[in-house]
């Protein structure tokens, strides 16, 4: 078990080093989200055509764009495990005796840890747009454990991705179609209950769709989520620990 | 422990490995014996990096069986990578992390710990001679700096066998030269047993103590530099034995993959 952590830890630290020498994809991110709040947002809050309950439609979407910033960001991260198989650093990586789970939860981590920078972004975003944050503990140990655990979803997924496409170019693909379809079919900028039949069937299996609404029950003043706190974190960890379990099993197929 | 052969710290039997229709490896027989440098050569596609990702348990053969350090590759992977340490040959040091950073990550993922991965980093970087940068970025160094760093996170552990892919490719002469002289002082103090593949006749003849020839996935020969030139008559060079044994034309230049590899890395570390 000792092995394993510390594995896990020193995995996650060279990434976090990477990371902090290098702030300018975080910044180039906050742009995003800056976007969809500032002019989407403000423009269909006059509209007043989606149903957003008590809340404004700032108010609602914002934490449906701090979890698409995540999805976003933590998407591509694949793109970086297949340069990495190419610098060869996956192959060093893979003859030492650490275990392949720490190796792929290592780099879930510093995901994780990344995700926490961009949430303080949009936080700062919806800040300056007057959005009804709620500052109190819970509410912000429960948005971080949130964005936390969505940024090591959506990076392992996209490990996956690395290695069942294996090359850039089919990745990029990939990722272009894989982003949209999951952000729209998910309550991230309009309730479940509005959607057809079918799109309410995909949403209900998307795992963004847990994550905005842990982040809605938590991090706005009046906010409510459609299904109870402790399920949307059952079913992220869940998804999480499924995602873990299949990259643990095809990262070595990387590099064949 | 598997029954290998006590002598050898490297045995295949009738190790084969098949890439759908092509046969990379051709019930390959191999023995390595300790504290030897081993060098394989061949020709672009002849199976010395397939043999290699075996031996480091990088992938698995369709068929036969491979030892290292006593240990099988295929059911006993974790006790085998315990026991080696790997230099591939494209550039695996991480270049927006400085040196000290790199051996940190290599010490923590081989279960050093505490002072003892303190004093094994600073030994580390002296081996490398790069104790004076050990701070700056990776990605600062040049190619000869960066090899010996590789071999220094490859070794810090201490391991039994060290397999080195390519080690001096795209190096000038001195960083080659450099790189030799520590693969030879590494054998001397630690009698550690060194399996490099290598397309450099120079480096075969100075640094091997054994050479196998590899053509089409099979050995065409093996034995000393000296002993198969000596076989080929007494002008030969390293390269006459190169060619006989290899089965080498003009239109044979390895696969596109492996041409890209090995120019990839090339150009990264001129």
């Amino acid at each position: 078990m000792k092995t394993f952590v510390y594995a896990t830890v020193a995995v996650a630290q060279a990434e976090i080093l990477k990371l902090m020498r290098d702030p300018t994809e975080l910044l180039s991110r906050a742009i995003q989200p800056l976007l969809w709040l500032a002019v989407f947002g403000q423009v269909f809050s006059k509209v007043r055509g989606i149903p957003t309950g008590n809340l404004s439609y700032l108010d609602f979407m914002a934490p449906g764009i701090l979890a698409q910033s995540i999805l976003f960001s933590a998407i591509f991260y694949g793109i970086a495990i297949i340069w990495e198989r190419d610098l060869g650093i996956v192959h060093k990586l893979l003859v030492t005796p650490a275990p392949r789970t720490a190796l792929v939860l290592g780099k879930a981590v510093a995901a994780g840890l990344r995700g926490l920078v961009q949430a303080v972004v949009v936080y700062l975003v919806a800040l300056g747009l007057n959005v009804g944050i709620r500052w109190d503990l819970w509410a912000m140990v429960s948005v971080a454990l949130a964005v936390f655990l969505g940024s090591c979803i959506f990076a392992t997924f996209s490990l996956v991705i690395a290695c069942v496409v294996k090359t850039r170019e089919r990745f990029m693909g990939i990722g272009q179609v894989l982003t949209m379809p999951l952000f729209f079919a998910s309550n991230a900028i309009y309730p479940i209950e509005l959607m057809p039949g079918w799109l309410k069937a995909i949403a209900i299996v998307n795992p963004l769709t847990y994550l905005v609404d842990a982040l809605r029950d938590t991090m706005i003043v009046g906010g409510h989520g459609m299904y109870p706190l402790a399920m949307s974190f059952g079913v992220m960890t869940a998804v999480f620990l499924l995602l873990l379990a299949i990259a643990s099993r095809l990262y070595p197929g990387l590099i064949r | 422990m598997t029954d290998t052969d006590p002598a050898c710290s490297i045995e295949t039997k009738a190790l084969t490995k098949k890439f759908g229709a092509f046969c990379a490896l051709d019930h390959l027989d191999l023995q390595i014996p300790h504290q030897c440098i081993f060098g394989l050569l061949g020709p672009n596609g002849a199976g010395k990096s397939t043999i290699i990702k075996i031996l480091t348990t990088l992938l698995d053969a369709t068929s036969g069986s491979a030892s290292v350090a006593g240990f099988d590759v295929a059911s006993q992977a974790i006790e085998v990578r315990r026991r080696i340490g790997y230099v591939p040959q494209m550039l695996s040091a991480d270049g927006a992390l400085t040196a000290t950073e790199n051996l940190v990550l290599s010490a923590s993922l081989y279960g050093l710990r505490g002072a003892e991965r303190e004093a094994r980093i600073h030994e580390a970087l002296a081996f490398s001679g790069l104790e004076s940068v050990a701070s700056h970025l990776v990605k600062t160094y040049s190619g000869g700096m960066i090899r010996r760093l590789e071999i220094a996170q490859a070794t810090m552990h201490r391991p039994e066998v060290l397999f080195l892919d390519e080690p001096t490719i795209g190096l000038d002469p001195v960083a080659r030269r450099t790189v030799w002289e520590r693969l030879l002082e590494l054998k001397a103090s630690t009698g550690m047993t060194i399996l490099l593949t290598t397309h450099d006749m120079e480096e075969a003849d100075y640094l091997c103590d054994q050479l196998a020839i590899l053509h089409q996935g099979r050995l065409a020969v093996v034995g000393s530099p000296t002993d198969l030139k000596r076989r080929l008559g007494p002008e030969a060079s390293l390269s006459d034995v190169f060619v006989a044994h290899s089965g080498v034309v003009l239109e044979q230049g390895g696969h596109y993959r492996e041409v890209r590899e090995t120019r990839g890395t090339a150009q990264r570390l001129g």
